[in-house]
C-alpha cells in the first residue's frame, strides 16, 4: 500500500517538475512576474512536503535552502536572474534524479547538488535575518514528546482558563480535559464563577476555567503539548506542586481528591488556596501569561493559477492498450453480427444489431478519446532543449509554440518526441544563423523556431519551421548524388530534393558537432514517421528559412476507412485522405485517348487503375468508380470497381513475409472474416510516379 | 456513525495518504483538491473535521477557513491546517482565521492519527 502512495508521489513529483520548468522558463521572460514566482514557490514547496512524507528525505533536505531562497524572492528581497533560473533548473534537474534513483537507475553528481545548494544558501544567507524556523521545529519535537515521557511520576496543578472566544476556532476544551486525563490520574474541578446570569448568556461563548490536578509520569511537555493549539488563546499555569503537596501512593491522592470535591461545593472556593491550606508552602507564580488575541486583519490572498488538479484519475498506460484491443475486437464481431442479421431478415434481429452498433461506435470514440493527450506536454520539453541548445552553440533562439491544446493519440504522441528533437536540433544548429551573421544580413539577432500543431480532419499536422538560412538546393543535391542516393541527371522538384535529407546517413554539415551532422538524425525522423502512418514534407526558401511539416494520424489502432472492391477483393482506403468518388464510364476513358486522366469540374485529376497495378487480370465492369484522393496538396484518382461505403477499419499489421510490401500499410477483418488490404494511397501514387519517370 | 473528515490538498499523494491513514483509523473520508473545490463537495453534508493544506491553487487554505467560518453551522467545526516550518507568519494568520489548529509538514501517520484524536475525539 505504500509502494503505491510513493508511485503516486513519484507521478505527482515529475509532474510538479515538468510544471516548475515550464514556470522557470516563462518567468526567464518575465522575472517580476509574482504569479510565477509563487507558482515556483508552491511547487518546490510540495514536492519538498511530500517528497519527506514518502521516505524520500535526501530531496526534502535539497530542496529545503531552494524554497528558502525562492520564499525571499516572493518577497522581494531577492531578485530573479538568469543564474537563479540556470540554478534553479540545475536543481529540478537533479531532484528528478534523485527521484529516480531511489530505482536504482541513476547516479548523482554529488558535487553539483553541493554547488547548488552553496549558491543558493549564501543568496539566502545574504538577506536572511535569523531563520524562524525554530519555533516550528520545537512545536514538531512536542508532539513526538507524547510517546516518551520520563518515567518519575510527578504532580502539577493545571489551570486552564480558555478565552470565551474558544469554539471559534472549533477547539473543544472538554477534549483537552479528557486528553489531560488521559495522561495519568486528574483531579479536574470546574469553576463556574464567570457564568453571568442567564438572559446575559452567549452560548457561543466559554465561561468556564478548570482547576487540574494532576498526577503523570509524561513531564511537563506533555501537558503543555495538550495545549498547543490553544496557548495563545487561553490563559493556561502549569506548576510542578510536586515539592508542595507531598503525596504519598494512591491512597493520599484519593485522599485530596475528596477534600477537594468536598470543598468545591462552597462558593469562596479557590483551589489555589485550598492548596496552600491542605499542604502549607508557598504557591510559585507561574511564567505563563495570557497572550492578548490579536485580531489584524488577515492579508488577502487569492490563489490563483488554472485549475489544474482536475478531477481525474490515473491509468496505466497498459490497461488503456488493453480497453482499446478489446474495442477493436468488439467492431470486428460487431460488424459480423451486422451482416448476419441483415441476411436473417428478422426485423428483431436487425434492430438489435443496430443498437449494437450505435453503441460499438459510442464505445470506440470513448475509448480512444481516453488516449488522446494533448501535444502541449511535448511541446514543454522542447522549450528547455532549444535554450540549451541555443547556449551550446552560442545562439539566440525562442521558441514559439502554437496550439498545443491540440490533441493526438498517445502512442503517436510518444513516438513523435524523439523525431522532433532531431528537427529542433537541425533547425537550430543548421538553420539559424549565429546572432552576428543574422545582425549582418538584417535579420533580429535572436532567431525564431515555430512549433506548430493543427487539426485537420483524421489527421494532425505539425510545423516546425524557423527563420534560419534555408536549406541549400543544390548541396543537397550534390550530396545526394555523391552518395548515390540519386543519379545525375535525374530532375527533380524542389520537395523532393529536400526530402531527400531524410535519408540515412545524410548529413551536408562539413563540420560535425555535438548537436547535428552525423547524419543520424534525420532518416530516425523519416522512419519514425513512416512507422506512425505519418508524411514528412519540407519547404524551404533559402535565407528565409525552413519549415517542416508532419502529418500524422490521430490514432493508430482504429481508423474511418473507404471499402471499396476490386473483383473479389476487398481494400481499405482511409477515409481521411479521401476527397470524393466519381464514376468512370467507358465513354470517359475513351475521351482521355488512353491517358489515365479525368476531368472533374474542369480540373484535370491523373488517376491510377487498381486492377493494373495489382495485375488483376479479370474484366473491368462497365462503370467503374473513381476515388479522388488528395495527397500532399494534389489529388489523385484510384479507379475500383465498386466503392462499398464506410467502414470501421481496425488497423491489423501484416506478418513479417508481407510487412515491407509498398502500398499495403496493413489489414483488417470484415464482418464476415475476410481480410481487406488496407492501401497506402501515398505510396502507391509515389511508386507509380517513380515507374514513369524511368519510363521516359 | 463513524466521523467524516474532509483532506483538502492541491498534492494528490498528501490527499491520499492523509486519507489513506484517515480510512485506515476508521474514518470517512472526502477529499478535495483546493478550498473552492472543498467549499463545493461540503455542501450538503456533515463534516466533523477539516484537514487543509495552505498554499493551493484557485483558494487557498486561509480563504477556506474563512469561507467555513462564516457558515453558521460550521461556526465550531474543527479545522486543521497543515504548515511547514518556514510557513511561522501562515500560521498566525490560519489562526486569526479560525484554524484549530495545524500539523507541521511532514509529518507521520501517527502525528496525523493524534491531532485528529486531539480535536475530534
Amino acid at each position: 500500500m505504500i509502494d503505491a502512495h510513493k508511485q503516486a508521489f513519484k507521478e505527482e513529483a515529475a509532474e510538479l517538475l515538468s510544471e516548475l520548468e515550464l514556470t522557470l522558463l516563462s518567468l526567464e521572460h518575465d522575472p517580476e512576474d509574482s504569479e510565477l514566482i509563487a507558482k515556483v514557490f508552491r511547487a518546490l514547496h510540495t514536492i519538498k512536503g511530500s517528497a519527506a512524507m514518502f521516505g524520500f528525505d535526501d530531496i526534502t533536505m535539497f530542496t529545503h535552502d531552494i524554497e528558502s531562497a525562492y520564499d525571499h524572492i516572493r518577497n522581494g528581497e531577492i531578485k530573479i536572474t538568469k543564474e537563479i533560473i540556470d540554478l534553479t533548473l540545475g536543481a529540478r534537474d537533479l531532484i528528478s534524479i534523485m527521484l529516480a534513483q531511489s530505482e536504482g537507475e541513476r547516479d548523482i553528481d554529488e558535487e553539483k547538488s553541493k554547488e547548488i545548494l552553496m549558491s543558493f544558501k549564501s543568496m539566502t544567507n545574504a538577506v536572511s535575518k535569523p531563520p524562524k524556523k525554530q519555533e516550528a521545529a520545537a512545536s514538531s519535537q512536542n508532539l513526538s514528546n507524547v510517546q516518551q515521557g520520563t518515567a518519575k511520576e510527578e504532580i502539577f496543578h493545571v489551570i486552564f482558563r480558555p478565552a470565551e472566544e474558544i469554539f471559534m476556532t472549533g477547539n473543544n476544551p472538554i477534549l483537552l480535559l479528557n486528553e489531560l486525563r488521559e495522561l495519568g490520574r486528574a483531579i479536574i474541578i470546574a469553576n463556574t464563577k464567570k457564568i453571568p446570569s442567564l438572559e446575559e448568556i452567549d452560548p457561543e461563548k466559554c465561561y468556564f476555567s478548570w482547576d487540574l490536578i494532576l498526577k503523570t509520569d509524561k513531564g511537563i511537555d506533555a501537558i503543555k503539548d495538550v495545549f498547543i493549539f490553544v496557548e495563545d488563546q487561553c490563559e493556561i499555569i502549569i506548576e510542578n506542586i510536586d515539592d508542595v503537596i507531598k503525596l504519598n501512593g494512591d491512597e493520599d491522592f484519593r485522599n485530596l481528591e475528596k477534600a477537594i470535591y468536598e470543598n468545591a461545593l462552597s462558593d469562596k472556593y479557590s483551589v489555589e488556596d485550598f492548596l496552600k491550606t491542605y499542604k502549607p508552602a508557598a504557591v510559585h507564580e507561574a511564567a505563563s501569561a495570557l497572550v492578548k488575541h490579536e485580531n489584524k486583519k488577515t492579508k488577502h490572498a487569492e490563489g490563483h493559477g488554472e485549475n489544474d488538479a482536475a478531477s481525474s484519475i490515473r491509468v496505466s498506460a497498459d490497461k488503456l492498450d488493453e480497453l482499446v484491443n478489446l474495442v477493436g475486437e468488439l467492431v470486428i464481431v460487431q460488424a459480423r453480427l451486422s451482416q448476419i442479421a441483415l441476411k436473417a431478415n428478422d426485423p428483431n434481429m436487425v434492430s438489435l444489431s443496430e443498437e449494437v452498433e450505435r453503441l460499438t461506435w459510442s464505445l470506440r470514440d470513448s475509448a480512444l478519446n481516453i488516449r488522446m493527450l494533448p501535444i502541449g506536454s511535448t511541446f514543454s520539453k522542447f522549450k528547455r532543449l532549444v535554450r540549451d541548445l541555443s547556449k551550446d552553440l552560442n545562439k539566440e533562439v525562442e521558441l514559439t509554440t502554437d496550439g498545443a491544446e491540440t490533441e493526438l493519440d498517445k502512442t503517436v504522441i510518444e513516438k513523435l518526441s524523439d523525431p522532433l528533437v532531431h528537427i529542433i536540433r537541425n533547425s537550430i544548429d543548421h538553420g539559424i544563423e549565429t546572432p552576428d551573421e543574422r545582425e549582418k544580413i538584417g535579420k533580429p539577432r535572436t532567431g525564431e523556431v515555430r512549433l506548430s500543431a493543427t487539426q485537420s480532419g483524421g489527421s494532425v499536422l505539425i510545423k516546425i519551421s524557423d527563420d534560419g538560412a534555408g536549406m541549400d538546393k543544390e548541396k543537397i543535391r550534390a550530396k545526394a548524388i555523391s552518395m548515390g542516393l540519386i543519379s545525375e541527371n535525374v530532375e527533380l522538384s524542389d520537395s523532393e530534393i529536400y526530402e531527400l535529407i531524410f535519408a540515412p546517413g545524410f548529413s551536408t554539415a562539413t563540420e560535425v558537432t555535438n548537436v547535428s551532422g552525423r547524419g543520424v538524425g534525420m532518416d530516425v525522423v523519416g522512419k519514425a514517421i513512416d512507422s506512425l502512418r505519418g508524411a514528412v514534407e519540407v519547404e524551404s526558401k533559402k535565407g528565409k528559412g525552413s519549415t517542416i511539416i508532419l502529418k500524422l494520424p490521430l490514432t493508430l489502432a482504429i481508423i474511418d476507412g473507404l471499402l471499396i472492391q476490386i473483383d473479389e477483393d476487398f481494400y481499405v482506403i482511409p477515409l481521411s485522405s479521401v476527397e470524393e468518388c466519381i464514376e468512370l464510364t467507358d465513354a470517359d476513358i475513351n475521351n482521355a485517348h488512353g491517358r489515365h486522366i479525368v476531368s472533374i469540374r474542369e480540373e484535370i485529376v491523373p488517376y491510377i487503375n487498381l486492377r493494373e497495378r495489382f495485375s488483376i487480370s479479370s474484366a473491368p465492369p462497365s462503370v467503374q468508380q473513381v476515388v479522388i484522393v488528395g495527397i500532399k496538396g494534389n489529388r489523385f484518382g484510384f479507379v475500383v470497381d465498386k466503392v462499398i461505403g464506410q467502414h470501421q477499419t481496425v488497423l491489423k499489421t501484416l506478418g513479417k513475409m508481407y510487412k515491407n510490401i509498398e502500398g499495403i500499410s496493413g489489414a483488417t477483418i470484415l464482418g464476415d472474416g475476410t481480410v481487406a488490404l488496407i492501401l497506402d494511397a501515398a505510396k502507391i501514387v509515389e511508386k507509380e510516379e517513380l515507374e514513369e519517370r524511368n519510363r521516359n | 456513525m463513524g466521523k467524516t473528515i474532509m483532506t483538502v490538498d492541491d498534492s494528490a499523494s498528501v490527499r491520499q495518504m492523509v486519507a489513506f491513514t484517515l480510512k485506515e483509523a476508521g474514518y470517512d473520508v472526502i477529499e478535495a483538491c483546493d478550498g473552492k473545490d472543498a467549499l463545493t463537495k461540503m455542501q450538503g453534508r456533515v463534516l466533523d473535521l477539516i484537514i487543509t493544506d495552505l498554499n493551493m491553487p484557485n483558494m487557498d487554505g486561509i480563504e477556506l477557513i474563512k469561507n467555513v467560518r462564516q457558515d453558521a453551522a460550521r461556526k465550531f467545526l474543527p479545522i486543521i491546517m497543515l504548515t511547514t516550518e518556514s510557513q511561522g507568519e501562515k500560521k498566525m494568520e490560519g489562526k486569526t482565521a479560525g484554524a484549530t489548529g495545524w500539523i507541521v509538514k511532514p509529518f507521520k501517520q501517527e502525528q496525523l492519527l493524534a491531532v485528529t484524536k486531539k480535536v475530534i475525539g
